[in-house]
């Protein structure tokens, strides 16, 4: 393959996948909506989630995004310095959105600030959103993807907290979070939280958190600790399906973390709805590709 | 039990014996209608360009696709609810200016949707969120799309509904507000929560 035909494979190949998991969810978020729904005590929680179940299924059957918001397109990639296509993959991702958009199709979810008008396309300036990172002596690339509904980006939140608050403003601020507008962000939601020095680190963290694979844990023991109080915590306010009240609030609560400054704690607080779409994809050099977060798919 | 079924136009005592909580569908029509349409109406005094007297309205944005080989019509693809508080300033005048009966959307809504519906006779439900295939596939027909220049999102799409559920009522006729009766419930169950997680977490020593 010359690098003209690489680009229009990887193009090709991305276009049909965000178009996909804009129509299914990945295991692990299915499987974890089956174990809440098997705890779900309420007539109420379980003809939501019976509902829930039901759009799934018609959306497989009929070939349907699953939620009329198909969300801003974010990626998340960890690019080989080796990878053949680092310098064409955002123009490329860009490319595959606009495809995926008539194909899907996607709602047309790009607005142009200050101009004010939509863009028809779903990408603009700045959309979809890329975030890299590069990888030393690599030469695959690793793509999370990621649609940012308005419901669930609508929680988010960032903020700098003095040391003196400690665990336990940490702990107030994503609490409090749940209970204004996580209740209207389509629960069971998936909560990241980013701890760091600043509202940049921390938000940018926040949202990372939300592509890890269900049940794993942070890999330092209190991080962890504190991952289940929390999800436990939030599951105890009783939230359930759609914020309608039921057994469950959570999926889970994922924290990401990096060392911070003496003086401050930045924490932010980003969520994914139950319909949480996203993607994993992996590409070699030579283009051929493996999904691990869907294992039935075939694009 | 049978299905509890409104039909457009909807007239007020329909609307007595229902109650939060309940679960109830739609027969008739219902039209799309968010955040730039209410601001025309109630900030622009832009009159809107369908008639919803007695009728509903969805707090939602679709994706439509054209129907091929058809001039000028649209098949619903995926429709579902989008967050009903971003209304919530306009709302009550919106319910006066209108006449809308039966207002659906996703999450509660506040004090002023709550006098609108207390005074002039609607409700407030939500349809399941995230499930817009569900939704869709109730549409039998999209009669009408104004206001197009506000993009596909935002368009009012007039639908002809079949069934569209369930709605699950969140603000009744009577001044009920379930999503604000569980809110009290949830936070005092937060705070709570707060305290004995704060328990554990005292890293900073």
């Amino acid at each position: 393959m010359n690098k003209e035909q690489s680009v229009a494979r990887m193009t090709d190949v991305m276009a049909k996948f965000v178009a996909y998991t804009g129509k299914v969810l990945p295991d692990d978020v299915y499987a974890k909506l089956e174990e809440l729904r098997n705890n779900e005590k309420s007539d109420l929680a379980i003809t939501i989630y019976d509902t829930m179940f039901e759009n799934q299924k018609l959306a497989k059957e009929l070939s349907r995004p699953c939620c009329q918001d198909t969300g801003v397109l974010q990626f998340f990639v960890k690019c080989g310095v080796n990878f053949p296509l680092i310098g064409e993959l955002e123009a490329l991702l860009k490319e595959a959105v606009i495809e995926a958009t008539i194909k899907a199709p996607l709602r047309h979810n790009s607005v142009e600030t200050f101009d004010e008008y939509n863009t028809g396309k779903n990408v603009g300036k700045g959309t979809p959103t890329v975030f890299w990172e590069i990888v030393p002596d690599c030469d695959t690339c690793e793509i999370d993807t990621y649609m940012a509904g308005g419901g669930c980006t609508l929680p988010g939140k960032a903020m700098v907290l003095m040391p003196g608050a400690g665990y336990e403003g940490v702990t107030k601020f994503v609490l409090d979070i749940m209970t204004t507008y996580g209740l209207n962000a389509c629960p069971p939601l998936l909560v990241g939280v980013g701890v760091a020095t600043s509202v940049e680190t921390a938000a940018l963290l926040s949202k990372k958190a939300l592509m890890r694979p269900l049940g794993q844990h942070n890999p330092n023991e209190r991080a962890a600790a504190m991952e289940k109080l929390l999800k436990d915590g939030i599951n105890s306010i009783g939230l359930g399906p759609q914020g309608m009240s039921g057994e469950f609030s959570v999926m889970g609560v994922h924290i990401e973390n990096t060392a911070r400054h003496p003086s401050t704690i930045g924490v932010a607080v980003n969520v994914g709805c139950w319909s949480h779409r996203k993607g994993h994809i992996i590409f070699d050099k030579d283009m051929k590709y493996t999904i691990t977060s869907h294992k039935e798919v075939t694009l | 039990m049978a299905k509890k079924i409104l039909t457009t136009p909807i007239k007020a005592e329909d609307l007595e014996d229902i109650k939060i909580g309940d679960i109830i569908y739609l027969n008739g029509h219902i039209v799309t209608c968010r955040d730039v349409a209410h601001r025309r109406l109630i900030e622009g005094g832009r009159e809107l360009p369908v008639n919803i007297d007695g009728g509903a309205i969805f707090h939602a944005g679709p994706i439509v696709r054209p129907i091929a080989g058809e001039e000028d019509k649209f098949e619903m693809v995926s429709v579902g609810p989008t967050t009903s508080m971003r209304m919530e300033q306009f709302e009550k005048e919106f319910i006066k200016e209108t006449g809308v009966r039966l207002i659906v959307g996703k999450g509660g809504m506040g004090a002023g949707t709550m006098e609108g519906c207390k005074e002039y006779k609607a409700i407030h439900c939500v349809f399941p969120a995230g499930c817009a295939v569900v939704a869709a596939v109730t549409v039998e027909e999209i009669e009408s799309a104004d206001w197009r220049d506000l993009g596909m999102p935002e368009t009012l799409w007039n639908c002809r509904v079949k069934e569209f559920g369930p709605l699950i009522v969140s603000i009744d006729t009577h001044g009920g507000n379930l999503f604000e009766e569980n809110k009290i419930k949830f936070n005092e169950k937060k705070d709570a929560a707060i305290e004995e997680i704060c328990k554990h977490v005292s890293f900073i020593k």
